[in-house]
């Protein structure tokens, strides 16, 4: 296994609840996972199930109950370890009395730049965000997505080597979300970490080289995401069409569901030739058969129904 | 669990702050002690109007009052008995007091004694005691204490017997004025300046005020009178003792031989009495016993 | 390493000129104008007095007013707004934040006085006299409110990291007045019998800040010399107590958990 790039140890954050602040109430519990560098990582879960916790604790917003973390070698608590990573909050607020040029320049004076690489990296990365337009207009002007768009652009553009997105594309509309998807795959071609929360499903089937999911404050389960969801055929899905003037047997009308002029049939594997037999008398046109898969959804939907899921292939962690 | 960056900050701070701590107080005694023997000289007192005074303290005045009361008995206290002494600034920090708190009542009666007392002992000056004390019977028109206060300037400070027994009189009519108010008007009124009248103020002063400043003074005044008294007596002996053979006797066991004296009389303090070489009595020297001095004429007023 | 206080002081400074809070400058600059002129109209023969007393603590109060209104939003605003999160996240330390912080309230502390010192040299000059050598102790008493404003600003810094700003501007303000009356506190207790009281006493005026150390407002006023070891006392004084206070901070900050 090649030096990971992020490496996470039984990290676990209780919180004291209460009035007398003596009740603790873990929101983490022994996160152990590890991230390889490249690898483009989606951290799944329902609201409450400690994302946005583990994102804090591992940029030192919050400091752990117990459990280490590493990002490229280096403890999460060594102020070097921050050169190398950016983070863009859920949320993000900023300075709203400077403009979003001001607020880039501000923060890239953290790093070491020269006055010229500064100022060209300000204006590439405004560019990049789609906000050249608006780049010296205070930022109490902008509306919920621009605010964003301003984060991305903190978050990278002091070229980080690990870049942590906490619900990147919250408040984007799909041309938004389809920049930051690009973003997001460009940073991965330049050879970037990218870790990022998020409860979109789709966004992380469609990036993500593996997720994590978490629930309760627990991990439930890591994989790429298609092994995470099962790989067992549940049933078959039959799409077709009735010729005209042609009805449906009596049997079948129940199992069916109609959109438009077409029909679609579940069937488990085991009789799907005996439904292809019976539609055949009826002589419906038969347009596909595919296996029903469960999505992340499903999978996602079961968990958080607390239904043990079935998966297969997957790094479970011994819980 | 912690941090090591946790840590860090945790223990610099628990190592950092009582080592700044003492550097700070040090560097304040040295502060202090710049001031101190600066401020017994250079007496400052910034802001002397009682009524700006009163509008700065936002409503608060009777806590101004007792802080500047408790200055001014500091103040007091720093000078009190010290060669070269002056009180300039005792008259500015009663009147402040007073203006914020016109109930204070313990400065009008710190103030009577005080600010009229001469030399190491006090400000010299009756006429702003009297000033003071005036004031305090006006807010306080009940207080029977104030009025025999101000019957002791005039009869002690400013030897005005006749007003002296009228501030008398006007107290013995006030509630809870003891009997002796009364007497002392009339005995005031008829007699004037005795030892003995003079004798009872000063112990009315020792017995009705309870600032331990006033009544050590009060106790010391009365020795004082004591020895007076003594010594009067004593020399009216010694005049006898003349008569009969033809010179002043040398000491008291003279007298005592010739069977003028019942034993060898003391002063308050235990000292015996001597004979100066002009006949009359005296204190022994080791003696700290203050016979009071005759009251200087008032200056004029202004300060 | 130390360079990132830097942005952040200057990022402070910033968002104060931003918000406006110069502006006091402008109802400084009246003030002065309007007793300037009322003073040169009476001639009590005191003019040179009332600008001056009414200049250096018009100076100090403004200040701060300004000190402990804005220290208590220092770090307690950045907390609440979430401005911080995506700030420590880079290579800053919490402590480098705090100096920041701090240094950049003082600057404007700072520049806001010079102004105002300013402003306070032309009401001199208008009330018709030339400015003598003795005027030069105006301004080592602008010196010594910078120095209390310093301090009272790390105070407000202080409470800052774990308290709202209601607590803070509280306890910023009640240690004030205590340490004004300082020397009261330490005379208080030389008049107890009672030798552990008066032990205590002694400890607590240690411990409070002593303001009253700064005032040299009169002095400055009746033209008496402040010596140079006194100046040097108090810039210790002050730095002192002002590195307690930011290594206080310091260790309260970086051991928070922000929300």
């Amino acid at each position: 296994m090649s030096n990971p790039a992020i490496e996470i140890a039984g990290l676990t954050k209780d919180y004291p609840v209460g009035f007398w602040r003596k009740r603790m109430r873990r929101s983490l519990d022994n996160l152990t996972l590890q991230v390889e560098e490249g690898e483009v990582f989606g951290f799944l879960g329902p609201n409450g199930a400690g994302k946005t916790t583990t994102l804090k604790l591992l940029t030192g917003l919050i400091f752990p109950t117990s459990g280490t973390a590493r990002v490229r070698g280096r403890s999460i608590d060594d102020v070097a370890m921050h050169r190398e990573i950016g983070y863009l909050p859920e949320q993000p607020y900023f300075y709203d009395y400077l403009t979003a040029r001001e607020l880039l320049d501000y923060y890239a004076r953290f790093s070491n730049f020269s006055d010229a690489e500064r100022k060209e990296r300000v204006s590439r990365f405004l560019e990049l965000v789609g906000l050249a337009s608006a780049a010296d207009l205070q930022l109490r002007k902008y509306s919920k997505g621009m605010l964003q768009r301003a984060g991305i652009a903190q978050a990278i553009l002091h070229d980080p080597k690990v870049v942590f997105l906490d619900e990147p594309m919250s408040g984007l509309d799909p041309i938004g979300r389809r920049d930051v998807r690009d973003i997001i795959l460009d940073l991965k071609k330049q050879g970037k970490t990218v870790f990022f929360s998020t409860h979109i499903l789709s966004d992380a089937e469609m990036l993500c080289d593996r997720v994590a999911v978490l629930a309760g404050g627990k991990l439930q389960g890591v994989g790429a995401p298609g092994e995470i969801v099962s790989l067992e055929v549940h049933a078959m899905d039959i799409l077709f069409e009735l010729r005209a003037g042609r009805t449906l047997p009596a049997g079948l009308a129940e199992s069916v569901t109609r959109i438009g002029g077409r029909f679609h049939m579940e069937v488990p594997e085991a009789q799907l030739y005996a439904a292809l037999d019976e539609l055949r008398d009826c002589d419906a046109r038969i347009l596909s058969v595919s296996p029903v898969r469960p999505t992340l959804e499903d999978y996602f939907l079961r968990l958080v129904n607390n239904e043990r899921p079935v998966s297969h292939g997957v790094e479970v962690t011994a819980r | 669990m912690k941090q090591p960056s946790q840590n860090r900050a945790l223990w610099t701070a628990i190592v950092a702050v009582p080592v700044l701590l003492a550097a700070i107080a040090f560097v304040q005694t040295r502060i202090d002690s710049q001031a101190g023997s600066a401020s017994l000289q250079r007496e400052d007192l910034l802001l002397r109007s009682p009524s700006a005074i009163q509008k700065m303290s936002l409503g608060y005045d009777p806590l101004l009052a007792d802080v500047y009361w408790t200055r001014a008995v500091q103040y007091y206290g720093a000078r009190f008995g010290k060669k070269g002494s002056t009180f300039g600034l005792l008259w500015p920090l009663l009147d402040i007091s007073t203006t914020l708190d016109p109930k204070l009542i313990i400065a009008y009666r710190f103030g009577a004694i005080f600010l009229s007392e001469s030399g190491t002992a006090g400000a010299g000056r009756p006429d702003l005691a009297v000033e003071l004390v005036k004031r305090g019977i006006a807010a306080n028109p009940n207080d029977w204490h104030l009025d025999s206060d101000l019957g002791f300037l005039y009869y002690w400070r400013l030897r005005d017997y006749a007003a002296a027994s009228d501030a008398y009189l006007r107290g013995s009519k006030k509630r809870n004025a003891p009997e002796w108010m009364a007497v002392m008007a009339a005995r005031v009124a008829q007699k004037g300046g005795s030892l003995e009248t003079s004798r009872m103020i000063w112990s009315q002063i020792y017995e009705s005020n309870q600032n331990p400043k006033v009544r050590e003074w009060a106790l010391q005044t009365l020795q004082g009178l004591k020895a007076e008294d003594d010594e009067k007596h004593l020399d009216e002996i010694a005049d006898e003792y003349q008569r009969r053979f033809g010179r002043y006797p040398k000491s008291t066991s003279e007298l005592h031989a010739a069977g003028m004296l019942e034993g060898i009389p003391v002063d308050p303090l235990g000292y015996a009495y001597v004979f100066g070489p002009d006949g009359k009595a005296q204190l022994d020297p080791e003696s700290a016993v203050i016979i009071p001095a005759e009251p200087e004429t008032p200056p004029t007023p202004g300060r | 390493m130390s360079s990132a206080p830097m942005p952040v002081a200057v990022n402070t400074f910033r968002e104060a000129v931003r918000d406006r809070v110069l502006y006091n400058l402008v109802f400084f600059a009246l003030l002065m104008i309007g007793a300037a002129i009322l003073v040169g109209q009476i001639s009590i023969g005191i003019e040179r007095l009332v600008i001056i007393n009414l200049g250096l603590s018009a100076i100090s109060i403004f200040g701060l007013v300004m000190a402990i209104f804005i220290g208590v939003g220092l770090v307690s605003k950045e907390i609440e707004k979430r401005t911080l999160y995506s700030l420590l996240a880079r290579p800053v330390r919490r402590w480098e934040f705090l100096v920041g912080k701090y240094a950049g309230l003082v600057l404007t502390l700072a520049v806001n006085t010079a102004f105002m010192t300013l402003g306070l040299g032309l009401a001199l000059y208008y009330v018709g006299r030339p400015y003598v050598a003795a005027d030069a102790l105006i301004l080592v008493a602008v010196y010594f409110i910078l120095l209390e404003l310093a301090l009272v600003t790390a105070l407000a810094l202080f409470f800052s990291c774990f308290s709202s700003p209601m607590l803070s501007t509280l306890f910023t303000l009640g240690i004030y007045i205590t340490g004004l009356f300082a020397s009261d506190i330490r005379e208080f207790g030389e008049l107890m019998k009672n030798p552990g009281l008066k032990i205590a006493m002694r400890v607590l005026y240690y411990i409070v800040p002593n303001f009253h150390n700064f005032n040299a407002i009169g002095a400055a006023a009746h033209g008496e010399a402040i010596p140079f070891s006194v100046v040097a006392q108090n810039t210790l004084y002050a730095a002192l107590y002002v590195a307690l206070l930011l290594i206080g901070a310091s260790a309260v900050f970086s051991n928070r958990n922000l929300k």
